[in-house]
């Protein structure tokens, strides 16, 4: 009990924090946005008469990257002097758009998790389009004739019986929000660069055991009471949020 | 009138997300074609030609290769065991009757729920005691026994789905348990051999944290975590990293564009019923 002890005190319990909130950042904007993007995406694809396959094969592509080839490639596009981002800003005369991105202490987080959704919101997508393939015509059908617009057939017909799509999803980015790893690992390093406003908890489990290994300092202990802490709450979390969402889910 | 405009909106969203993906992917490929100089001084510009030469800097400096090579034996060998066993021990599970099955089975399910991620510390240390630290096989292994539960849970759930009619027929025509196996049960689990095949392999090939715990010699590196060595190499050399980073993504993607339909039913396996 005394790693968890050492881990509530200063100044673990600032570098525990920090990743802690960052974790939670993580799976609150990805999940909006994601989710709602990939919503959109998937209900574009659905009302398509030709090439649905096309533009499911490109959607679904970042999801098959390794997201190390993915940080890379966006850390170098973002780069603040030579990326092709911001001199393409500079070329079409909106220099401040320009930005540091990852560079800066404000902006490299939600920059990060941008570039998690790029990566993931294809996998959404192809899920949420499952669903809407599973849809019984005869409902839509029913309610076109009864004069309802498309959107309304969206809000009160598709959107609730796309709740078991909608459950596996949302559990899906909140395991892989707070296991979120490899990303900020190759964009801020070990240590979550710029001045740690990319840490997270995995990546400080992964610190405290192995990170400083080099220099032949490593607190087993105190990264596994990190990992503990990480697997309970991600291990709740998960079970309740799936037993809440599951009862909210209709049956026909 | 208005429902042609709402179909218009829902193509341009189309297009947008179309776009958003080709662009970084084309700019990519498009860079690694260029010299470091020219991407430097202009970004944006699109390759006039097809310049190799970066492609022949990543081959010919430093450990690339090497890279390339351990993670396709990873991998390689990884899949050959998770498959085998998991067949294996999925026909054992779906279609005999025997005392501890249902144990057996529940035992399996319950190495899905244990993310591999936090199992590090102990793996860490057993794989030290065992001397398999800095080993592609000590890597293999982890990677077999990682994927098992999933491989195993896949097939089982499959091959209950198969008629016992076929199996007993054969039985009663006098065909050993082997012949069983090997004429009637594997041609009918090809198809779900490769959903599990790509469900277990692209992760261990895209894999990055086992490697960078286990792995410290560069010989023995895969390729994502010598990816983090060829950029400390290669800082400078854009053209190059461009083209390194094209070349790690390139044995996926190749097979992505044969397969997708595969690839996509493999991934969203168990986020998709049916």
């Amino acid at each position: 009990m005394s790693n968890f002890a050492r881990l509530f005190t200063y100044p673990n319990q600032a570098q525990f924090k920090v990743a802690f909130a960052n974790n939670i950042e993580i799976f609150l904007v990805t999940f909006t946005i994601q989710t709602t993007l990939a919503l959109i995406i998937s209900y574009s694809i659905y009302r398509m008469k030709r090439g649905q396959r096309f533009v499911q094969v490109i959607t679904f592509l970042p999801v098959i990257l390794s997201l190390v080839v993915v940080a890379f490639m966006w850390k170098m596009f973002l780069d603040p002097l030579f990326g092709p981002v911001n001199t393409f800003f500079n070329k079409i005369g909106h220099e401040n758009w320009a930005k540091p991105w990852l560079g800066d202490m404000k902006m490299a987080l939600p920059v990060l998790i941008l570039i998690g959704i790029w990566k993931s919101v294809g996998f959404s997508t192809i899920v949420f389009l499952a669903g809407l393939n599973g849809i019984n015509e005869d409902y839509l059908e029913a309610a076109r004739i009864d004069g309802a617009t498309e959107l309304q057939i969206f809000y009160k017909i598709m959107f609730p019986l796309l709740a078991p799509a909608f459950t596996i999803i949302s559990i899906l980015v909140f395991i892989g929000s707070f296991e979120s790893f490899e990303l900020p690992y190759v964009i801020g390093g070990v240590t979550g660069q710029p001045g740690g406003s990319t840490t997270t908890l995995a990546l400080l489990f992964y610190r405290l055991a192995f990170g400083t290994i080099d220099a032949g300092v490593s607190d087993i202990g105190l990264s596994s009471a990190v990992g503990v802490i990480l697997f309970v709450f991600v291990g709740i979390g998960a079970a309740a949020g799936a037993i809440f969402l599951q009862r909210r889910e209709v049956t026909l | 009138m208005k429902k042609i405009e709402f179909s218009f909106i829902l193509k341009i969203i189309l297009i947008f997300n179309v776009f958003s993906v080709l662009i970084p992917s084309l700019f990519l490929i498009n860079s690694s074609f260029r010299k470091s100089g020219e991407i430097l001084s202009n970004p944006l510009a699109v390759s006039g030609s097809l310049d190799f030469s970066n492609f022949v800097t990543v081959f010919e400096s430093g450990n690339f290769k090497i890279y390339v090579f351990n993670s396709f034996v990873v991998t390689l060998f990884a899949e050959i065991i998770i498959v085998i066993f998991g067949l294996l021990a999925g026909y054992a599970l779906a279609k005999f009757k025997f005392k501890l099955n249902k144990f057996i089975y529940l035992i399996f399910l319950s190495g899905l729920l244990i993310p591999a991620k936090l199992a590090l510390v102990p793996l860490f240390i057993q794989l030290k005691n065992m001397n398999l630290l800095d080993s592609r096989l000590g890597l293999i292994l982890v990677y077999s026994a990682g994927a098992l539960p999933a491989a195993v849970f896949i097939f089982t759930g499959f091959i209950k789905t198969l008629p016992s009619d076929l199996d007993n027929a054969a039985r009663i025509d006098g065909a050993s348990e082997i012949q069983i196996f090997m004429k009637i049960m594997v041609p009918l689990i090809m198809p779900v051999t490769s959903i599990v095949g790509i469900y277990t392999a692209i992760p261990i090939w895209n894999d990055f944290l086992l490697p960078l715990v286990f792995i410290r010699d560069t010989s023995k590196m895969t390729i994502m975590q010598g990816l983090t060595v060829f950029f400390g190499e290669h800082a400078n050399d854009w053209g190059a990293l461009f083209a390194g980073l094209t070349l790690a993504a390139l044995p996926l993607v190749f097979l992505y564009m044969i397969l997708s339909k595969q690839f996509i039913r493999g991934l969203t396996n168990g986020a998709v019923k049916g």
